[in-house]
């Protein structure tokens, strides 16, 4: 049940009291519509999310699986030296997005024409290009992934605070000031009770000289 | 032009070096946690890390939560999945909508 607020029985306090509530009235209104449309945003994002996510562990439990194969063919010096090579840096493009207002990551990268092997192929067996071809393939998933992944919790810690807001004023807020406004009304009216009878009174002594 | 990183033990992910992606090579906690964070410093949009060590960078992880970059996320390592991006996920939903609507059917 909803603490007693301390307020004056005033008419200025009550016609605060009226004004707050309608604000808080109107603000569970809008927060309610936002948490609901949150949640259908997030829901879409949520299946691709678990979409992308198979997809990634797929391609990429691949390319180890060949790039395990590459190490057991090669020695590790060959490897280390047809690896570390500096490749050309992929281009990513990062940038904001915002739904509802959150700001979440929005990644593109650019179509790079012509997959080049960063080594030679003297001292490279096959399962390498293997290993690195699938990486390739799986990349721009990857970049999916780690875009839908953020926006997805970013949504659900959202989501969570709002629906606390929501609750807060359903639950806390507004069943408090509809209190506070009753217990004022009633003692203004017992007020104007008062002043009647001491009227009333007042009059049948004045009547009765 | 955005940066992406990827972190974790040296077999797993040599091999993201062939495709353009600055890697660093960090198993231990304590260093893994620091080196993220340098790495949000420098500037780097997306963070793949592979489970083992996502493991061990929760606080830092949970730092970055509320800010749109870096994205730090886990990846499954050379010794194969063990589902802590399937969980995230699967907490996230629990958390938005309440229950799991996704993975219970």
């Amino acid at each position: 049940m909803a603490s007693a607020m301390q307020v004056k029985p005033t008419r200025m306090e009550l016609s605060n009291l009226k004004k707050r509530r309608t604000v808080a009235v109107r603000g569970h209104k809008m927060m309610k519509d936002k948490r609901d449309e949150l949640v259908r945003r997030f829901i879409v994002l949520a299946r691709r999310n678990k979409d992308l996510r198979i997809e990634v562990e797929k391609g990429l439990s691949v390319a180890m699986q060949s790039f395990v194969l590459a190490r057991a063919m090669m020695s590790n010096s060959e490897i280390e030296e047809a690896l570390m090579y500096p490749a050309r840096a992929i281009a990513v493009e990062a940038e904001k997005q915002s739904i509802l207002s959150i700001p979440v990551p929005k990644l593109s990268m650019e179509a790079q024409e012509g997959f080049v092997y960063p080594y030679g192929f003297v001292t490279t067996g096959a399962d390498l290009d293997v290993a690195v071809q699938s990486l390739a393939e799986v990349l721009p998933l990857m970049l999916e992934l780690a875009e839908t992944e953020k926006a997805c919790s970013r949504l659900a810690d959202e989501i969570e605070k709002t629906r606390r807001r929501v609750n807060a004023l359903e639950y806390v807020m507004i069943p408090q000031f509809d209190d506070a406004i009753g217990r004022i009304q009633m003692k203004l009216e017992e007020n104007e009770r008062g002043n009647l009878t001491r009227l009333m009174k007042t009059k049948d002594m004045l009547a009765n000289k | 032009m955005a940066k992406c990183g990827v972190l974790g033990d040296k077999d797993s992910i040599l091999l993201f070096k062939a495709v353009g992606l600055d890697v660093f090579f960090e198993t231990d906690g304590d260093k893994a946690n620091m080196r993220l964070h340098r790495m949000a410093k420098e500037g780097y949009a997306v963070i793949y890390v592979t489970e083992s060590v996502y493991q061990k960078c929760k606080e830092t992880t949970d730092e970055f939560a509320s800010q749109a970059y870096p994205a730090i996320i886990p990846i499954p390592d050379i010794s194969g999945i063990q589902g802590i991006g399937m969980t995230t996920l699967k907490q996230n939903v629990e958390k938005a909508v309440g229950v799991d609507i996704l993975f219970n059917n």
